[in-house]
C-alpha cells in the first residue's frame, strides 16, 4: 500500500494516497473545482486550464488534475488568484465560443454554461471575429456543430481509450485545431454516442434529438435498459407520452457511465409500430378487436386444450411476466414452456447459466477465453471493460469463433469446437495459459449454444472452467433470459423444447402457440397452430399471430429484469402502455379467469410475493446472489461445426430495435462504410 | 497561418518505392518494439519527398499502415506540422522567410518578385516548375533576406538576384546556393575584419 499523504485544502486537512491528484483530494476536501477536460474515466490530458488552483509556495497556479499532491501541500480554491484565474481561462475559451445557446442543443445541460455563470467574468473583452469551424460528419447519431467545440479532447480520449476505435483526432493546431474523423468518416463503434454525454458544450449532440426538446421539459425516469443482457442502468427522458431520448445512469458495477448506442437510440422504437389494441385474424387479415372478442377466441381455442398449447417467451419480456406466462401453463397442464427462443442448449443449476465473474470481476480476471461470443456486438459495454482490463495489461485473450476486431487483441485460436476439445485434451497452448493464471476466465456466448452439439459444448467449457480452474461465465444475448431459466420457463416433463414445438406445430401435435413477445421464430414454422400473440410492437410474431393482444413496453411497467451475471434490476414506468395495451401479468390474469384457470393474485404485489417465494433471490434486487457451481449436463459427442456468432446485425436484434428508424440509419452507415472498405475506394 | 486541409484531388494510390521501402525500415528499426510510430515524422518526410514535394493523402495512409498506427494519428501529424504540404508543389518550390529580420531586410520585394514571378501563394505556374509560400523565421537571421529553395537556402538576397534565381531554375540552368552577394557564409560583407593574421 502507498503512503498516506496530509493536504490541506482551504483550511481543511485531508489525508490521501500518494499518487492522487489535487483535484481528487480537493474533492476529498469537498472543494467543487470546475473542469472540462478531465474525466475521471479517461486518462488525464490537462489542457483545458480550468481546474486551476493555487498551491503555496508553487510560482504560479496549477492544474489540479494533472499535478499529483506532495506531502504537506496547501491548495487553495478560493484564493482570489485562483478566482482570477479561472475567469481568465474562461474568458479564453469564451473568446472563440459562439453565443448561440438560444439555439443549441446543449442549453440547460452544459457544463460550459453552467461554469461560465459560476466562475467566469461578467463581460467580454474580445471585440474581433471569432473563428467558424466547419462542421464534421460522425455518422448518424452524433451531431456535430464544431464552432462551439473547445478542444478538451474528451471525444478523442473516448475513442482511443474506452471505446478501443481511434477514429477521432485533433487536426491541425494553434487556433486552427479541428476535431474530425479521418476524412470524416462516420464512427464504427457500437458506443459512439457517449461522445455526446461526454462532450462539456454542445459541440457533439444527439442527431436524433436535435431541436426536439429542452432538457427541463422532459420527466425523467431511471429505469433499466433491456436491449441486451447487460441491464445497463439508464433514464428514459419522456415528454408527454413520448419517450424523447435515453441517457445512461452510473452503476460501478454494470455500465459504468456508458451505454451502447442500441440502448441509447433506440428510443422511437418504443414510439412506432405499437400494438395499441387487440387484433383478430378474421379471413387471413388482422382486424382490430375488443379485449372481450379477443378473449373470446383464445378461450374457445384453448380451453381443455392445454396439452395441445405451448409458449415461447422472447427476449425483452420481464420476470413478472414469464411468472405469470408459466403459472397459467402449469395451470393449464402443459410442459411445452420455453424461454430459450434462439434454441440455446442452456440446462443444469443457476451457475451453469450465469456470468458467475461478475461484470466489475472482469477487472480481477487475469486471462480470458471466448467460446463462440462477439462481446463488442453482443454487449459493447460489457466489451468495453474486457478492453479496460486488457488495457492494463497482462491480460492474455484467446477466441474461439470466426475471427473479428473485437477492439483489443485476443488470439483467435480456432473457429469451432473441435478446438474445445483441444483444449480440454491440453493439446492447446491456451490450456495452460488458463491452468497458470490466478483468476482466468471463460466466457461462453450464446452463437455456441444454439447448435444441435449445443448441449455438449456446455458441458465441455464447464469442464474446462473446472479443470483450469476458471470461473465459468455466460453472456446472454437477451435481457429477458435469466429471468426466464430462474422461474423454470423451460420444458417440464415430456414437454417440448423449442425446436420439438415447431415440428409438434407442423405436424399439428401441437394446436395453439402463445408467442409472448417472441418475435425470432420464423412464422411458417410454426404450421398451421393457431397463435396468440402477446407483446409490445408489430413484428414477426405478431405477422403471424391469429390473436393479438397488446402489452407494455420495458419502460411502461414496474417490472423485475436479471441481468447476465444474476443481478435482479427493476425498471420503472416512464409512461403508460399505449392505447388499450396492457401490463403483461394483468394479461395472463386476465386469460387464466376466462380458461378457468384463475392465477392466484390479483395485484403486483400478490404476484411478486409468489414469484419471490419461487425464486427467493428475485426479492433482493441490485445483488449478485451467489449461484451453485455449474455443473456439466449430460450430452452427445462434441461437434466440428464452426461457432456462429449470436449477433450479426447489431442494430437489428430485437422488435423494438427493428421498428428504430434510428437504428435502420445506423446499419445503413455500417453498410455504406463497409462498402467503401471492400472497395478501398476511400479519399 | 490558416487552416490547412487536405488537397481536394488526390492520386488514387501511393506506395513507396523499394528503395524507400528498404530506408524506412531502417528508421522503425531505430526504435524499440511497440514504439515504430516514433519514425512517424521521418516517414512522411520520405514520402513528401518521393510525391514530389508534397503529402498526398493515400501516403499518409500509406506511412500509418507501416507503423500500424490509425490513420487519425497520422493525420494528426501530417497536418501539425507545417512543413508536411498538403497541397502540390512546384518543382522547385520556394519558401520564404517573412519574419522580422527577414522582413526588415527586404522580404517584402522577395514577396513581390514571387507574386510578379508565380503568382498568389500556393499556386503553381503553369509550366509547373514553381511555387511559394511565406514561412516563419529559417534560422539564416544573419544573411537576411533569404528563401529555402527545395532543401537549398539562398542568402543574402535582392529582388533581382532572387528574381534571377528564379529564372535560371525555371529554365533548368545551375544555380549557386548560399549568399548571393560577395559574402563567404556568414563572414562580414567585404571580407573579413577581425582574424585576419595567420595567429
Amino acid at each position: 500500500m502507498s503512503d498516506m499523504l496530509k493536504v490541506t485544502v482551504d483550511g481543511v486537512e485531508v489525508e490521501v494516497e500518494s499518487g492522487t491528484t489535487i483535484m481528487q483530494a480537493c474533492e476529498e476536501a469537498g472543494a467543487e473545482i470546475p473542469r472540462f477536460c478531465y474525466h475521471e474515466r479517461l486518462s488525464v490530458a490537462g489542457n483545458c486550464r480550468m481546474c486551476l488552483v493555487e498551491v503555496e509556495n508553487a510560482p504560479k497556479p496549477v492544474a489540479s488534475c494533472a499535478m499529483p499532491v506532495a506531502p504537506d501541500m496547501v491548495v487553495s480554491t478560493t484564493s482570489d488568484t485562483v478566482k482570477t484565474a479561472r475567469e481568465g481561462v474562461m474568458e479564453f475559451l469564451l473568446i472563440n465560443h459562439p453565443l448561440d445557446c438560444p439555439i443549441c442543443d446543449q442549453g440547460g445541460e452544459c457544463d460550459l454554461q453552467d461554469q461560465a455563470l459560476g466562475f467566469g467574468g461578467d463581460a467580454s473583452r474580445f471585440e474581433d471575429n471569432k473563428r467558424a469551424v466547419e462542421n464534421k460528419n460522425m455518422g448518424p447519431l452524433v451531431k456535430t456543430i464544431m464552432t462551439r467545440c473547445i478542444h478538451c479532447t474528451r471525444c478523442v480520449r473516448f475513442a482511443q481509450e474506452v471505446a478501443g476505435v481511434p477514429e477521432i483526432g485533433a487536426i491541425g493546431r494553434g487556433e486552427d485545431m479541428e476535431i474530425t474523423t479521418y476524412l470524416e468518416a462516420s464512427l464504427d463503434s457500437e458506443l459512439s454516442g457517449n461522445v455526446i454525454d461526454l462532450c462539456p458544450v454542445g459541440a457533439l449532440t444527439s442527431r436524433p434529438y436535435a431541436f426536439t426538446a429542452r432538457p427541463w421539459e422532459l420527466r425523467k425516469t431511471e429505469t433499466i435498459d433491456v436491449m441486451d443482457a447487460l441491464g445497463s442502468n439508464i433514464r428514459v427522458d419522456m415528454r408527454g407520452r413520448e419517450a424523447m431520448r435515453i441517457m445512461p445512469r452510473n452503476h460501478d458495477d454494470v455500465n459504468e457511465e456508458w451505454l451502447s448506442d442500441k440502448s441509447r437510440f433506440v428510443w422511437d422504437g418504443l414510439n412506432t409500430q405499437r400494438l395499441d389494441r387487440p387484433f383478430i385474424r378474421r379471413d387471413g387479415k388482422l382486424v382490430p378487436a375488443g379485449w372481450d372478442e379477443a378473449f373470446d377466441l383464445v378461450e374457445s381455442k384453448l380451453k381443455g386444450k392445454g396439452d395441445k398449447t405451448a409458449a415461447i417467451a422472447g427476449d425483452l419480456v420481464c420476470a413478472e411476466g414469464q411468472f405469470a406466462l408459466k403459472g397459467l401453463m402449469d395451470a393449464l397442464e402443459s410442459p411445452h414452456v420455453d424461454c430459450r427462443q434462439d434454441g440455446a442448449k442452456i440446462s443444469g443449476p443457476r451457475g451453469n447459466y450465469l456470468f458467475n465473474a461478475s461484470i466489475a470481476g472482469i477487472e480481477e480476471a487475469d486471462a480470458l477465453l471466448l467460446i463462440g461470443s462477439n462481446p463488442r456486438l453482443e454487449a459493447p459495454v460489457l466489451n468495453a471493460r474486457i478492453r479496460k482490463r486488457y488495457l492494463a495489461g497482462n491480460f492474455p485473450i484467446a477466441s474461439i469463433g470466426e475471427a473479428v476486431d473485437l477492439t483489443y487483441k485476443a488470439e483467435f485460436i480456432g473457429a469451432g469446437a473441435d478446438t474445445l476439445a483441444d483444449l480440454l485434451a491440453g493439446k492447446q497452448s491456451f490450456a495452460d495459459t488458463l491452468k497458470n493464471a490466478n483468476n482466468p476466465m471463460i466466457l461462453i456466448g450464446q452463437g455456441a449454444l444454439t447448435r444441435d452439439d449445443g448441449a455438449a459444448v456446455l458441458a465441455s467449457a464447464i469442464e474446462l472452467a473446472e479443470k483450469t480452474g476458471a470461473s465459468f461465465n455466460m453472456l446472454h444475448t437477451a435481457a429477458a433470459r435469466v429471468a426466464g431459466l430462474d422461474l423454470g420457463l423451460v420444458p417440464g416433463e415430456g414437454g417440448f423444447d423449442i425446436a420439438a414445438m415447431q415440428e409438434a406445430a407442423q405436424s399439428g401435435a401441437l394446436e395453439n402457440v402463445i408467442l409472448y413477445g417472441a418475435d425470432e421464430i420464423a412464422g411458417a414454422s410454426l404450421g398451421e397452430a393457431f397463435v396468440v400473440y402477446i407483446g409490445s410492437h408489430g413484428d414477426r410474431g405478431a405477422h403471424r399471430a391469429d390473436v393479438i393482444l397488446p402489452a407494455a413496453a420495458y419502460t411502461e411497467k414496474q417490472a423485475t429484469y436479471v441481468n447476465t451475471e444474476g443481478r435482479g434490476q427493476m425498471t420503472e414506468q416512464a409512461a403508460t402502455p399505449p392505447g388499450e395495451a396492457r401490463e403483461d401479468w394483468k394479461i395472463f390474469r386476465a386469460l387464466s379467469a376466462r380458461l378457468d384457470v384463475t392465477l392466484p393474485y390479483d395485484n403486483l404485489n400478490e404476484l411478486r410475493a409468489a414469484m419471490n417465494e419461487a425464486a427467493p433471490h428475485l426479492a433482493q434486487l441490485d445483488e449478485i446472489i451467489a449461484a451453485d457451481a455449474p455443473q456439466a449436463p449430460l450430452h452427445d459427442g462434441l461437434g466440428t461445426e464452426a461457432f456462429a456468432y449470436a449477433v450479426s446485425d447489431f442494430y437489428f436484434t430485437n422488435p423494438i430495435a427493428r421498428a428504430s428508424a434510428i437504428m435502420a440509419d445506423c446499419a445503413k452507415a455500417k453498410g455504406a462504410r463497409s462498402d467503401a472498405e471492400g472497395t478501398g475506394t476511400d479519399g | 497561418m490558416s487552416v490547412r486541409r487536405l488537397n481536394e484531388e488526390q492520386p488514387s494510390e501511393f506506395a513507396f518505392t523499394p528503395e524507400n521501402i528498404s530506408w524506412a525500415e531502417g528508421q522503425i528499426a531505430k526504435y524499440p518494439e511497440g514504439r515504430q510510430a516514433s519514425a512517424i515524422i521521418p516517414l512522411l518526410w520520405q514520402a513528401q519527398k518521393q510525391a514530389g514535394g508534397w503529402l498526398p493523402e493515400p501516403a499518409i495512409r500509406h506511412v500509418a499502415d507501416m507503423l500500424d498506427m490509425p490513420y487519425i494519428r497520422a493525420l494528426e501529424v501530417a497536418t501539425f506540422y507545417t512543413m508536411f504540404n498538403l497541397s502540390p508543389v512546384g518543382e522547385h518550390f520556394v519558401q520564404l522567410c517573412g519574419t522580422t529580420p527577414c522582413w526588415l531586410r527586404g522580404a517584402d520585394d522577395l514577396k513581390e518578385v514571387c507574386r510578379n514571378m508565380i503568382g498568389e501563394q500556393g499556386e503553381i505556374t503553369e509550366d509547373g516548375k514553381l511555387s511559394w509560400l511565406e514561412v516563419e523565421c529559417l534560422g539564416a537571421c544573419v544573411n537576411a533576406p533569404m528563401v529555402q529553395i527545395n532543401e537549398d537556402f539562398y542568402e543574402d538576397l535582392t529582388a533581382e538576384t532572387f528574381e534571377q534565381i528564379l529564372n535560371d531554375l525555371r529554365q533548368g540552368n545551375e544555380v549557386a546556393t548560399g549568399p548571393q552577394n560577395s559574402r563567404r557564409a556568414s563572414e562580414p560583407e567585404g571580407g573579413l575584419t577581425v582574424l585576419k593574421g595567420d595567429t
